[in-house]
């Protein structure tokens, strides 16, 4: 990955897909430059004004507003500018053609972000709540995003900041003042209370990466054989008031993904290849694929075909949680019990399905519990903590101890900001009489 | 001018007899002054020296050729190796001494020093040039002394007050005047003083104590010297008694609590938590039936006994008391009542690493004066304020330890960037790479340091450079030694057999090997000396964290390298809370490494600051008054 500072880099503002506007925000050095290049004379500062954007051979692509916002009082700090163009993917592809052809590149995830921090503009918490708060596209990630910054997690690792405080504390007792007199039982009640907190770490660490789904988007998988109504189905879903944001081919040749919000958490919906044996070495590699993304899938949506015989599919009995679902119920075969009849002729049963895929989704997205953990530089603070625990707890070196439970308190500052020997030091001397 | 000197040094304690000898070891003409040349080298507290991070201070001391170490060598009476049982690191070298030797062994070791000369009276005044840097001193008897550069070791003597119950007298330590006109010097300096209080038990007559009846506590067998100079210890050895406190003990401490000094409120200042008098344990481990306290003889031939574990501020009569409830006391005759001693001292924020001024070029500051406690940190710090001393006197730019170097490094980074909140004590938990600055390699890691500097005799040097090539041939011959793992389990020793054979430098590396295994298994390894063997064995032990350290030492160098400008304004700086402002502008961080240093300081202040320092070197390129101009 590239991150040099610069380049001048462009992105959407808007999401990708149907828009009346869409945004385009560039920023960098050369900002000044290329937008005289792309649209005349740089207007003043933070001004609207109409433009008529031109591409290389001088031939029209939008009649656009623009905004010039010179550095240092702009978002990143730099000198950047925004287009505000017909939405509509031929425009997009046109002007992003222009502007990689000026020597603008599509800015990295976070990019902006990134730049606004080192640049002084935002503190790091910020910037990571900005991020998350960007990248939130439903309601219940915002929701995780605000709960992250008003200290729902914080107040967790603190505590456990608190506690190896606590413990490392009895630890350097035992090292610096030997000969104080202190409990003989000091040792073993921190072995267990080393075990306790290492145990918590990893608990939380195995949450199900519930945090980590819900920030990423949970995944649905379509299934069923051939000709069954997948493709219908998926189109029906996404032609439901529910907020698709966008359709795009699927990195694999025969999956299709889309965009859902349902009920608030971000999900992907995978339309897969239908699944047969197959000699045809192109189709059976697709088939193989999709077989993998149901695998990786949290829920999958079995489609059956009448008159609904059928319960075995290969390859997939230990796959994710499934819905089983009677296609085309309008040719008036009755489904079995365990399947929900549907109908994407009528619409029949499309409403009950989507409150199951509503009431599934916060269940797996686990809305309303405890705050998983959602930043991946978290999650690697407290495994690294956790690991150190546990080397802490093995070894029966004090000093080693000592190191490994100073390293895992480190950890969790990463996080919570760092603890200082002082603190240390005042933990000491509040729990043991020192000073012979 | 009625003299002139390259650096003159106040005050004759353990700061300023290693800030002289340094300077004088350094080449500068260099002279001590100090109220009473008999009490140089006085240990006006407990009489021991070393202790666990304490004991790392004086090996490190020693191994840039200072004096305490020898002369704790010369003076001891009772050596131990606290946390022996515990790994290298963490173990701490400790005597106590026979005061009146080691007052001998220092006087005379300043005696001897070439190019330094002592004078007895008080200072009671500093001369500035035109610049603001030093030019000389004014003694109580009016002579005026140039110098080039001075150190200032005034200890508990800046307007050092003596509490015993409700009374109380100026005074620097008992029966000695403390440094008044000093003090106004510094006020007028604007040289931010602050106040703290330290404490000392009653001293007591031998003969008046059941000694025989208490349980004794005996020093090593084989003790085992401070100084790698130092080849046996020749003064008798003694043991300490132990006693504790009782119930009735802490009842009369209790019953009569208003009257002492501390708890009476006649006493402002912040007293340290690690020795806390015997009236803070009575009240604040109340549930405490007893405390256990050490009885210590200040020496062979001196009747004093110093029970180690009361420091006291009651009155004299309530320390009598108290003492008559303690098993072996009951009839313990007081020569000298305990006492609280309060006094100021200099927030060492004001100074810089290399222990200067900042304010007032030349002028350094070491020891109890700049908010510590304890010889050996005041010893520490005397070292390397002398060794500065001496080279702004030849024109040299100060010198400095890092944190990773030394005990020493820490121990002024700490006071310098964080200030001190209560009499500042080395403990190896303040080192963050304290598997690497062991008391065993402390001439490893700063004789050939102090050689280049200056401060390094020729003798020693010498002998160091003798110890590397020896070392060097024990790893080789070690090295050239093979052992099956079959031979070294018969041994008894504890490795894996997997038929890989071991050479002898691993195996002793190998925690799972006795020194007997060792010895039996390679024979030839007897041909080694003990400090080699345990050096080579020492070394080995902590080889899987060393690596960890040397990658966090390295990441933390280019954090150092990241300056921060003194005038760097932290108002000025966009997304830090009002905490962490205060924070950062009360300490001056020099570098970013030392701002993550800094207590409570959080990481998104960290980026925060991270992103600035970054954005000033390219502050030309942005628009005037934008946000990030923070430097004025």
């Amino acid at each position: 990955m590239i991150y040099s500072a610069s380049d001048t880099i462009f992105a959407p503002a808007t999401g990708v897909g149907r828009h009346a506007i869409t945004v385009l925000r560039a920023s960098g050095p050369q900002a000044r430059l290329q937008l005289a290049a792309l649209a005349g004379a740089v207007p003043p500062p933070r001004r609207a004004v109409l433009r008529t954007l031109h591409d290389a051979a001088g031939d029209m692509l939008d009649r656009a507003l623009l905004l010039w916002l010179p550095g240092p009082r702009s978002y990143t700090g730099e000198d950047g500018f925004e287009l505000h163009l017909h939405g509509g993917l031929a425009v997009l592809a046109g002007v992003t053609d222009r502007l990689i052809h000026l020597g603008l590149r599509p800015a990295e995830p976070g990019e902006f972000t990134r730049r606004a921090f080192l640049n002084g503009r935002m503190d790091l918490l910020e910037a990571e709540a900005v991020a998350d708060l960007i990248d939130s596209e439903t309601s219940c990630q915002r929701e995780q995003a605000l709960q992250q910054l008003s200290g729902a997690l914080g107040t967790i690792y603190r505590n456990w900041s608190a506690r190896l405080l606590r413990i490392l504390a009895q630890q350097e007792a035992m090292i610096d003042f030997p000969e104080d007199d202190l409990p003989p039982e000091v040792e073993a009640i921190m072995i267990d209370d080393i075990a306790s907190l290492q145990t918590e770490c990893e608990r939380h660490l195995a949450d199900g990466a519930r945090g980590e789904r819900l920030r990423s988007g949970l995944v649905f998988a379509i299934a069923g054989a051939p000709n069954v109504g997948k493709s219908s189905l998926m189109n029906t879903l996404c032609q439901r008031d529910v907020a698709i944001v966008s359709t795009r081919p699927g990195t694999t040749r025969d999956v299709i993904e889309a965009r859902l919000d349902l009920g608030g958490v971000p999900v992907t919906l995978l339309d897969l290849a239908g699944l047969r044996e197959t000699d045809d070495p192109i189709e059976a590699e697709g088939v193989r694929r999709a077989r993998e993304r149901i695998g990786g899938a949290d829920l999958l949506l079995h489609l059956f075909d009448a008159p609904y015989d059928s319960l075995r599919f290969d390859g997939l009995v230990d796959g994710p949680e499934r819905i089983l679902i009677a296609a085309k119920c309008d040719l008036g075969i009755p489904a079995p019990e365990q399947m929900m009849p549907i109908s994407t002729v009528t619409g029949e049963g499309i409403e009950q399905l989507l409150k199951v895929l509503i009431e599934r989704a916060q269940r797996l997205a686990g809305r309303a519990s405890t705050p998983g953990i959602t930043r991946t530089r978290h999650r690697a603070a407290v495994q690294a903590a956790a690991s150190h625990l546990l080397a802490g707890r093995t070894t029966t070196e004090a000093e080693l101890r000592g190191e490994e439970l100073r390293l895992a308190l480190r950890c969790l500052g990463r996080i919570t900001g760092a603890v200082g020997v002082e603190e240390i030091l005042d933990s000491v001397f509040s729990q043991f009489c020192i000073g012979k | 001018m009625d003299r002139h000197y390259d650096v003159v040094v106040v005050g004759g304690g353990h700061a300023g007899c290693e800030a002289a000898s340094a300077s004088a070891r350094m080449g500068a003409r260099t002279l001590l002054v100090t109220h009473n040349l008999a009490t140089i080298g006085e240990m006006s507290c407990n009489p021991a020296i070393g202790g666990i991070g304490k004991g790392h201070l004086v090996r490190e001391i020693d191994a840039l050729d200072g004096i305490m170490a020898r002369a704790a060598d010369m003076a001891g009476i009772h050596f131990k190796v606290l946390n022996r049982r515990k790994g290298p690191a963490v173990r701490g070298p400790r005597a106590q001494a026979d005061r009146a030797l080691y007052r001998q062994a220092i006087q005379h070791m300043l005696m001897s020093q070439d190019g330094l000369d002592m004078t007895a009276d008080s200072v009671e005044d500093l001369l500035f040039a035109a610049d603001g840097t030093i030019s000389g001193v004014v003694c109580g008897n009016g002579e005026q002394i140039g110098c080039r550069a001075a150190v200032l070791t005034a200890g508990t003597f800046l307007r050092g007050r003596i509490f015993i119950g409700d009374q109380s007298w100026p005074a620097g330590r008992t029966g000695e005047a403390p440094s008044v006109a000093l003090a106004h010097t510094l006020a007028r300096l604007q040289l931010p003083l602050g106040r703290l209080k330290t404490g000392t038990p009653p001293r007591l007559d031998r003969s008046s104590i059941d000694w025989d009846n208490l349980p004794p506590d005996f020093g090593d067998a084989d003790p085992e010297p401070f100084s790698s100079m130092t080849t046996s210890i020749t003064n008798a050895q003694i043991a300490c008694r132990i006693t504790k406190t009782t119930p009735a003990t802490h009842d009369i401490i209790r019953n009569n609590i208003t009257r002492s000094a501390v708890y009476g409120g006649m006493i402002s200042g912040k007293g340290p938590r690690y020795c806390p008098s015997i009236e803070d344990k009575v009240v604040r481990f109340s549930e405490r039936a007893n405390h256990q306290i050490f009885l210590e003889p200040e020496g062979l031939d001196d009747q004093t006994v110093y029970p180690n574990g009361i420091s006291t501020s009651l009155p004299a009569d309530v320390q009598a008391l108290m003492l008559h409830t303690i098993p072996g006391l009951e009839a313990a005759r007081i020569l000298r009542p305990g006492y609280a001693v309060e006094y100021d001292f200099v927030d060492p924020r004001a100074l810089s690493h290399g222990l200067e001024v900042a304010a007032a070029p030349g002028l350094f500051l070491a020891g109890q004066i700049n908010g510590t406690t304890g010889y050996e940190e005041a010893a520490a710090q005397g070292l390397m304020a002398g060794i500065n001393a001496a080279r702004t006197a030849h024109g040299l730019g100060n010198v400095q330890l890092s944190r990773s170097q030394a005990y020493i490094g820490v121990l002024i980074d700490d006071l310098v960037t964080q200030g001190v909140s209560e009499p500042y004590r080395m403990f190896t938990s303040r080192a963050e790479y304290r598997l690497t600055l062991r008391a065993d390699n402390a001439d490893r890691r700063l004789t050939d340091l102090g050689t280049s500097w200056g401060c390094v005799g020729p003798v020693r040097a010498r002998s160091h450079a003798r110890y590397e090539s020896d070392l060097a041939d024990a790893r080789g011959l070690a090295l050239s030694l093979l052992a099956s793992p079959n031979a070294i389990v018969a041994g008894g020793g504890n490795v894996r057999l997997d038929g890989q054979r071991i050479d002898g430098f691993e195996a002793m590396s190998h925690s799972g090997i006795p020194d007997s295994t060792l010895l039996s298994v390679f024979p030839e390894l007897r041909a080694i000396d003990r400090r080699l063997f345990d050096q080579l064995r020492n070394e080995g032990c902590y080889a899987g964290y060393l690596g960890r350290q040397e990658a966090e030492i390295s990441a933390v160098q280019r954090d150092e390298a990241r300056l921060i400008p003194n005038e760097f304004d932290y108002r000025k700086l966009g997304g830090l809370s009002a905490e962490m402002t205060e924070r950062l502008t009360a300490s001056r961080p020099n570098s970013l490494g030392a701002a993550a240093r800094i207590q409570g300081i959080t990481p998104a202040a960290l980026g925060a600051l991270a992103a600035a320092v970054r954005a000033a070197g390219r502050k030309e390129r942005l628009a005037p008054g934008a946000p990030l101009e923070c430097f004025t």
